[in-house]
């Protein structure tokens, strides 16, 4: 018996057959950075998430949590991958307090489908993320993936109050609860969000929800300059309008959302022509809120010396946000090579765009960059050959880290060739922290099965 | 009173001298005594009170208690209401009250980093000529101390908007029990790996001691209106509160005073409260002028269909800082009409207030104490406040056994211990009512892993009764060594 088989053969004795698959083509969906597992685990409860994580303490191998599978590649390329821990089998709504507006839902429940459900009582969840139709709850929270609607309702750490997870010694824990204010004890669920599985397997998460706004619109913008584009954001930012999103686009980004709608057979808003900048605002509340924003948005608009504008509403305005929020899904495979960095910083969020965008085309890369809320950058480099893209991208990554840095904040790459991917793993941390982090890695998971290396520093 | 105390290690008094100045180090009982409490019912005294102004010091010092194997515990203004800043096992508490500085305020980018006793208030006041404030705003805020509020994870009635204190912090610096300088987030505050800013705010100075805060700051919202909403009884109160939450209306703050505690608030601060009715709500909106409007005609519509007998706008800033001054002195009030007061701090799903609210009454009723009723009711934070003698132990016993069995009611309601006081040493030994040997496991893991010899505030948050309690809190006699 192959080590595959023999490893399936015990994980089916342990779970039951019909929880453990292992036939290769199978396996092959589940490959992370081209490493492929040994068998697949798709537990059906809490219970039996524990039993998988046991065995694999039992038996010294890792497991990677996984939900629709649809940001695999975020993270570093796991240093062990032997078990697949497909979380979909756990996909129900655990409580619900329309009244409170307080949810519990299990890890693995699509956010669609919670979409829908929740519609249906007047509420959301302002998690407004890439890969939408089919990412999970779980996912979300562990993959810590940006929400276009955060300039309102912040990240999914400001409404996850409470989380249920198997940690590394294969008990289930918790933390916070199931009410909308609540400092009992450690803070552990903000721990999770983000950690690329690396810490516990979530298999529940409590969020607080939000009433549906009666009403929403758009805006777009076109400015010839980036300045101008820059300066109208700064405008409406001081201004204090209440919008959700807020982004930047720069004329490369234009140039694939041109592409995409065209490719669709779907209207092109405005005068989207190539090499503008244009300045995208989402905003919702009463009529009378969102008409009096729309009024507002026009006027800074010509005030800034925009080229022309649109109020957009309805599919118009749904199509751009929408396609705003998957901008992780599209660019990164816009091209036959590409590297997509995110940099969260606070400082001056043009200027750096400015210089990353430099430094790609010196290195004869295409730059292209969504400048979001919050000192959020998108900034993506494409090139038609992947040994060019390699033989710059750990360049341009370093300046994108030393410029974060610079302007307090920091990069990631989300997502990049592989072998981009090695050398960013293997590049000493200089963080201070370092040593926490690795603390609290070896805190959750004592035996280091969980997804091991898939944060960078090693962890 | 005291029983007797054995001799501080005279090595550690005389280092700490060398190290900060005697001007910095009190070890007299006559001060110590004024650090025996703070704004909760318990009561430890501290071995020795220290003044540190710089990070630096902070690490000496800890390194210094160390080496004479004496726990240390933070405190800023000790207004903290569950015991937190309290030397539960005595040795060495070090006030932050010196470190005192607004070190970097950066309006462009709405970050301001400030050191650990900068009052909350403080903050706000630096910025609002910008438009700019600092969100969280607990009742004490005029003086309680940033760092207190991240040891605790503060909230205040504008937290139903604006979240808690750990919404608010991008970066700390802290020192860690063997004293060693360590700096966790960033400016920006989204988190780089773990999370360890969200880990440390809250971890009521068990983990590491914080020695630099970066705050995030808030733009003001263009128009704001304060609402009084008066009803002739706590349920209908109740419900408009339910209603306003199920209508999906988000005022950023919402609260409620009962008849009885509003009474003795009006009899002291006169802010406007009408005496004979069962309860107010106190209701602020805030945003674009036209939103605002129409979330007050919908809050009046909700308070009069639950029989409000009249919805009054405050007309001016100064009926509406009133207003504000009646809530938030209200505990101040109490104070006028019996010796001492014990604040709760319990949470419970909204949609169930009418429910707490009754339970409260019948335990009340059952151990003869009239328990008030002033809270944030729009995030179901509840504050029941029982009056009593802390001169009569059985009534202080009695007290204690009513908070108790609030406590219990509120989770069997589906609630928690804590809304945003902290567990401290006043509810650390109900944590199981919510938490299994799993859930403990996990947290002690974290705890030792910072603070493996408990060495930081130790008799805190965890209870001492589940076995793994004398790790918590350090003996007596190896906390204060032996005379050379």
């Amino acid at each position: 018996m192959s080590v595959t088989a023999n490893l399936a053969a015990k994980l089916a004795e342990a779970l039951g057959a019909h929880h453990v698959v292992s036939a290769p083509e199978e396996l092959a969906a589940y490959a992370i950075d081209s490493l492929i597992p040994a068998a697949i685990a798709r537990p059906a409860s809490a219970a039996e998430v524990m039993e998988v994580v046991k065995f694999a303490i039992a038996e010294k191998l890792a497991v990677v949590p996984l939900g629709s599978r649809s940001k695999c590649e975020m993270g570093m390329t796991p240093a062990r991958y032997d078990i697949a821990l497909d979380m979909s089998g756990l996909h129900e709504v655990a409580h619900y307090d329309a009244g409170d507006m307080t949810l519990s839902i299990d890890a693995g429940m699509p956010l669609r489908e919670l979409e829908v459900f929740l519609r249906s009582h007047g509420q959301f969840l302002p998690l407004g993320v890439p890969c939408f139709e089919t990412t999970t709850a779980g996912g979300v929270v562990a993959s810590g993936i940006d929400s276009v609607l955060r300039q309102q309702y912040g990240t999914a750490r400001d409404f996850l109050i409470g989380a249920e997870f198997v940690d590394g010694t294969g008990q289930l824990c918790k933390s916070g609860g199931r009410v909308v204010k609540n400092v009992t004890g450690y803070d552990l669920q903000k721990l999770l969000i983000g950690s690329l599985g690396t810490l516990g397997v979530i298999t529940r998460v409590n969020f607080r929800t939000f009433p549906l706004p009666p009403a929403s619109g758009g805006h777009l913008a076109v400015f010839a300059k980036s300045a101008a584009a820059l300066e109208y954001r700064e405008r409406i930012a001081k201004a204090g309008m209440p919008l959700t999103n807020l982004e930047v686009i720069s004329p490369e980004v234009i140039r694939i959302i041109r592409a995409i709608l065209q490719q669709s057979g779907q209207r092109i808003p405005v005068d989207l022509e190539e090499g503008v900048w244009s300045v995208y605002s989402a905003f919702e509340g009463t009529e009378r809120v969102v008409t009096r924003i729309s009024t507002e948005l026009e006027r800074f608009a010509r005030q800034a010396g925009a080229q022309d504008s649109e109020l957009l509403s309805g599919v118009a305005d749904e199509t751009v946000g929408g396609m705003l929020r998957e901008a992780f899904e599209w660019l990164r495979w816009a091209a036959p090579a590409t590297m997509l960095l995110r940099l969260a910083i606070c400082g001056k969020t043009g200027e750096v765009v400015d210089e990353l965008t430099r430094a790609a085309e010196a290195r004869r890369m295409r730059a292209a960059s969504l400048l979001r809320s919050v000192g959020i950058i998108y900034f993506a480099t494409f090139s038609d050959n992947e040994a060019e893209l390699i033989a710059s991208a750990k360049e341009i990554y370093s300046v994108a880290t030393t410029l974060a840095h610079s302007q307090g904040g920091y990069a990631t790459a989300l997502h990049a060739p592989l072998e981009v991917k090695r050398r960013i793993a293997a590049a000493r941390s200089e963080r201070s922290d370092a040593g926490l982090q690795q603390c609290v890695k070896k805190v959750f998971d004592p035996s280091d099965i969980f997804a091991p290396g898939r944060v960078a520093g090693g962890i | 009173m005291h029983p007797q105390r054995p001799t501080l290690h005279a090595g550690l008094v005389r280092d700490m001298k060398a190290l900060l100045g005697a001007a910095n180090v009190l070890d007299k009982t006559e001060d110590l005594m004024l650090y025996e409490f703070d704004g909760s019912v318990e009561k430890a005294r501290p071995d020795l009170v220290v003044f540190p102004q710089s990070t630096e010091e902070v690490s000496r010092i800890v390194r210094l208690a160390a080496k004479y194997e004496v726990p240390v515990v933070g405190r800023g203004a000790g207004t903290g209401l569950s015991g937190g800043a309290l030397a539960r096992g005595g040795g060495v508490m070090l006030a932050f009250v010196r470190m005192n500085k607004i070190l970097e305020i950066d309006m462009d980018n709405q970050r301001a980093v400030v050191q650990p006793g900068v009052v909350n208030a403080d903050i706000t006041r630096a910025v609002e000529s910008a438009g700019l404030f600092f969100a969280p705003d607990p009742s004490s805020a005029r003086a309680s101390t940033i760092g207190g509020n991240v040891a605790e994870n503060a909230g205040g009635p504008h937290t139903l908007a604006y979240g808690v204190t750990t919404n608010h912090v991008a970066a700390l610096e802290m020192v860690l029990p063997d004293g060693k300088i360590v700096r966790v987030g960033n400016k920006h505050g989204d988190a780089a790996g773990y999370d360890l800013c969200g880990l440390f705010v809250g971890s009521e100075g068990t983990l590491a001691l914080v020695t630099e805060i970066t705050v995030k700051l808030l733009r003001k919202a263009e128009a704001v209106k304060t609402l009084l909403a008066v009803f002739d009884s706590i349920d209908q109160a109740s419900q408009a509160v339910v209603e306003i939450t199920a209508r999906g209306i988000t005022p950023a703050a919402c609260e409620m005073l009962d008849g009885w505690t509003l009474r003795v608030v009006e009899d002291y601060i006169h802010a406007g409260f009408p005496r004979d009715s069962g309860a107010v709500l106190l209701i602020e909106l805030e945003g674009l002028r036209e939103g605002v409007e129409e979330q007050a005609l919908a809050i009046e519509d909700v308070c009069r269909h639950c029989q409000a007998r009249e919805v009054r706008l405050a007309k001016d800033d100064k009926e509406r800082e009133l207003l504000w001054k009646g809530r938030k002195n209200a505990f101040g009030a109490l104070g006028r009409i019996a010796p001492s007061n014990y604040v709760l701090d319990g949470v419970i799903p909204r949609s169930k207030l009418p429910q707490a609210l009754q339970r409260i009454q019948e335990i009340g009723k059952k151990f003869g104490f009239h328990i008030g009723n002033i809270f944030h009711a729009g995030d179901g934070n509840l504050h029941p406040i029982v009056l009593y003698d802390p001169r009569d132990q059985a009534q202080f016993q009695s007290a204690i056994a009513a908070s108790h069995d609030i406590m219990r009611a509120c989770i069997e309601l589906g609630g928690t211990l804590t809304g945003e006081h902290g567990v401290g040493m006043e509810k650390n030994e109900l944590m199981p009512l919510l938490f299994n040997d799993a859930d403990f496991a996990l947290m002690l893991r974290v705890h030792d892993a910072f603070n493996p010899d408990s060495s930081l505030n130790p008799g805190k948050i965890f209870p001492l009764s589940k076995g793994c309690g004398e790790i918590r809190i350090k003996k007596k006699k190896e906390l204060v060594g032996t005379k050379p």
